[in-house]
């Protein structure tokens, strides 16, 4: 940048000239806050529930008593009930994972391959549209689809599978639905039809490009959007409390810790499960390389 | 060297924004335990601080009522109201109007002092607690379970009940109770009592049921169509039952269980949990179950009965069956932290006050604790159906209470503490 010493230099051109030669500086200026946020609010608040998971709470009173105890780790991981709703809500989450992506794969597909551009757009929309409506309102609706006076038993004659753990399954699924199709949707359009011709063009039965060529380069798509399904499923405790039944989840218990019995050091420890949970999977699906392109 | 790291940053990269996004949903989970610590660090110093005043050895352990409470100072004057009131209330204790026009006694009040009330609805004794604990309130009405919790834990002051005018004319049988005082010194004011009904829709449960076996030992009849109270002090109702049933296990107190009453108890609930369509905390909820058919018979307050029935989409009848029933008998307490004090004491006063303390009882279906109420009732006969003036009948019900090592009952030292209930009744929910 060339100033004439006739003109005076404009702020903005200072501030430049100023950072032109700090880089660190600027990658500070560029990243402290974000950065800032994210230590304090996020690790910190993250840290402080791992610390008062070591506490416990006066029987009588309530209070939290903040004398370092392993109790509540040790009711939370010896087996018995805690691990055993774990694995149910895990089983829940995975159920819903792998139902988003038996729905949302075809509808991806054809989306991006086949569609016109008209009915993609149609498509997406109609795919983002239920993300405007609150999340409340689309699990009441749930609850009055599934209720044994409403429509889906008036419809199939009173074969519904009631408030339970289905139910909860099916809201999830349709809750998170979203969530899969957009990455899926993505994966497939970074994918070139030239590829798909190419395979074709070799002798290949369109089942055999689905398996050796589409399914491999939409994988990580399949597995970004596979976080957000088990992840939302896995601290999800609206749905159950609305739909469940009576069944309970890792979310219900952790919030029947903290709220109806008022033991937030006991709470914190049963936190720990899905948060294991969840960084388990991530290393799991690092291993598989789907990370990596990402 | 280069490449892996940049793959490694880009794996940190995607789970660290996945992990934030997958906090969306559970953000009450993860943010209120960071806000927690902060607001119990203030209630347990104070309760420390008192509890080393009280019994120096024993800090870390459960503070026994024979410590006496803190010391928490009481209010020797009542001045000008400070223009706003948040109290935490159980559901039909403070009508604005909102649920039913013609149901409204915080209005008036509103008008009366320029206290304007904000309401929040405590579904369970352990969220009243909970909120409690939090400070942001003025005051609660508190069941039997809770106000010792609150009382021990520094939570509520002693009320100067020379500045409520009400207290005189309160039924004798509710001042200086256990679970509102403490060596003759009351905690709050009596707002009403009653029991714990059981409640069915004739349209599917053709025999009218007279005992608690109903939703007990006899709950396979409607399975998947019961619904009972989500909440620990609900074993007590089985253990009621078993006390009649089952004379040999020798329970004499529903609140006061050994070992092997309580396990008795987990037992008969366990069979009841096959039958169990949904729990109920939420009152709203168990409305809804009722409407919508997806249960059919089970525990209720009288108000949840009346809101149906006024509902009009199903019918609903209840009774106290033969066995007895548990039940509740609530005070208005004002928090140590009161923000509006002035305001808390003349709501204490105006809520037991004859008139109003009669539409709430009415509205609510429950005996009303002012004895003058009686003869402001719409029904001339209302405190007589509720037994208000009966000190004999109100003896009789096992009031929710909070279970402790020590027996409530005062009958050893060897019962099960309210902590193992908590964790009996989510081994029972399974």
């Amino acid at each position: 940048m060339t100033t004439s010493p006739r003109t005076p230099t404009p702020v903005r051109g200072r501030l430049s000239a100023a950072l032109a030669g700090r880089p660190r500086t600027r990658l500070a200026l560029l990243l402290g806050a974000p950065l800032l946020w994210l230590v304090v609010a996020y690790l910190g608040s993250l840290a402080a529930m791992m610390v008062s998971a070591f506490w416990s709470v006066d029987d009588f009173t309530g209070n939290v008593v903040h004398t370092f105890t392993t109790a509540n780790l040790r009711t939370v991981f010896a087996p018995g009930l805690a691990l055993q709703i774990a694995a149910r809500t895990i089983g829940v989450a995975a159920a819903v994972t792998v139902l988003d992506a038996l729905i949302a794969l075809p509808l991806a597909f054809y989306m991006s391959k086949v569609a016109t551009p008209r009915v993609r757009t149609a498509l997406i929309v109609a795919v983002l549209t239920p993300l405007w409506a609150s999340y409340l309102v689309k699990a009441y609706a749930w609850r009055t689809l599934l209720a044994p006076d409403g429509p889906l038993s008036f419809l199939t004659g009173g074969h519904t599978p009631g408030y339970g753990l289905t139910a909860t399954t099916v809201t999830l699924t349709y809750l998170w639905l979203p969530y899969m199709v957009i990455p899926v949707y993505a994966g497939f359009e970074r994918v070139p039809d030239a590829l798909l011709e190419a395979s074709s063009d070799l002798g290949a039965t369109p089942g055999r490009t689905i398996r050796s060529v589409l399914l491999p380069l939409v994988f990580p798509a399949v597995a970004a959007g596979s976080i957000f399904t088990f992840s939302l499923s896995l601290g999800d405790y609206i749905a159950v409390t609305i739909v469940g039944g009576k069944s309970q989840l890792l979310g219900t218990v952790i919030y029947g810790d903290l709220i109806t019995a008022n033991n937030q050091p006991l709470a914190a420890a049963t936190a720990l499960l899905p948060l294991l949970a969840i960084i388990i999977y991530l290393f799991a699906l690092r291993r598989t390389g789907a990370l990596e392109n990402t | 060297m280069r490449l892996t790291r940049r793959k490694m940053m880009a794996a940190i990269g995607t789970a660290s924004i996945v992990l934030l996004a997958g906090c969306g949903s559970s953000s009450s989970t993860s943010t209120s335990p960071s806000n927690q610590p902060t607001t119990t660090d203030g209630a347990s110093s104070t309760a420390g601080a008192a509890n080393t005043a009280g019994t120096p050895s024993s800090a870390a352990t459960a503070p026994a009522p024979a410590g006496g409470p803190p010391s928490v100072p009481m209010a020797s004057a009542v001045g000008a109201g400070e223009g706003q009131l948040n109290v935490i209330a159980w559901a039909g204790y403070a009508e604005n109007g909102s649920n039913d026009k013609t149901v409204d006694w915080v209005h008036p009040f509103e008008t009366q002092t320029g206290c304007k009330v904000n309401v929040k609805i405590g579904n369970t004794s352990d969220e009243m607690v909970a909120l409690m604990k939090t400070g942001q309130y003025d005051g609660v009405s508190a069941s039997g379970d809770a106000t010792l919790r609150l009382i021990y834990g520094g939570d509520v002051a002693p009320v100067n009940t020379a500045l409520v005018p009400s207290y005189s004319t309160i039924s004798a049988f509710l001042k200086n109770q256990n679970f509102n005082s403490v060596k003759g010194q009351m905690y709050g004011i009596p707002h009403g009592w009653g029991a714990n009904v059981l409640m069915w829709n004739p349209a599917k449960v053709t025999t009218a049921p007279t005992s608690w076996g109903a939703v007990f030992d006899k709950s396979s009849a409607y399975a998947g169509k019961v619904t009972a109270y989500d909440s620990p002090i609900y074993i007590a109702d089985a253990a009621l039952y078993l006390k009649a049933t089952q004379p040999a296990l020798g329970i004499k107190d529903p609140y006061s269980l050994t070992e092997a009453q309580l396990d008795a108890a987990v037992e008969l609930l366990k069979g009841q949990n096959k039958s169990i369509s949904e729990y109920w905390a939420d009152y709203t909820k168990e409305v809804q179950s009722f409407e919508s058919g997806t249960s059919v018979i089970g525990t209720a307050w009288q108000v949840i009965a009346n809101t149906i029935n006024g509902d009009g989409k199903v019918k609903v009848q209840s009774i106290v069956p033969s066995e007895g029933a548990t039940g509740w008998s609530d005070t208005w307490m004002i928090s140590a932290k009161a923000a509006h004090p002035n305001c808390m004491y003349k709501w204490m006063d105006y809520i037991t006050s004859a008139k109003v303390n009669a539409q709430v009882a009415e509205y609510f279906g429950e005996a009303p604790a002012q004895a003058k109420a009686c003869s402001e009732t719409t029904d001339k006969n209302f405190c007589t159906t509720y037994h208000a003036q009966d000190a004999a009948y109100a003896s009789k019900i096992a009031y929710w209470t909070t279970p402790r090592t020590a027996c409530v009952d005062g009958s050893g030292s060897n019962c099960t503490a309210y902590s193992e209930w908590l964790t009996k009744w989510q081994e029972i929910k399974g």
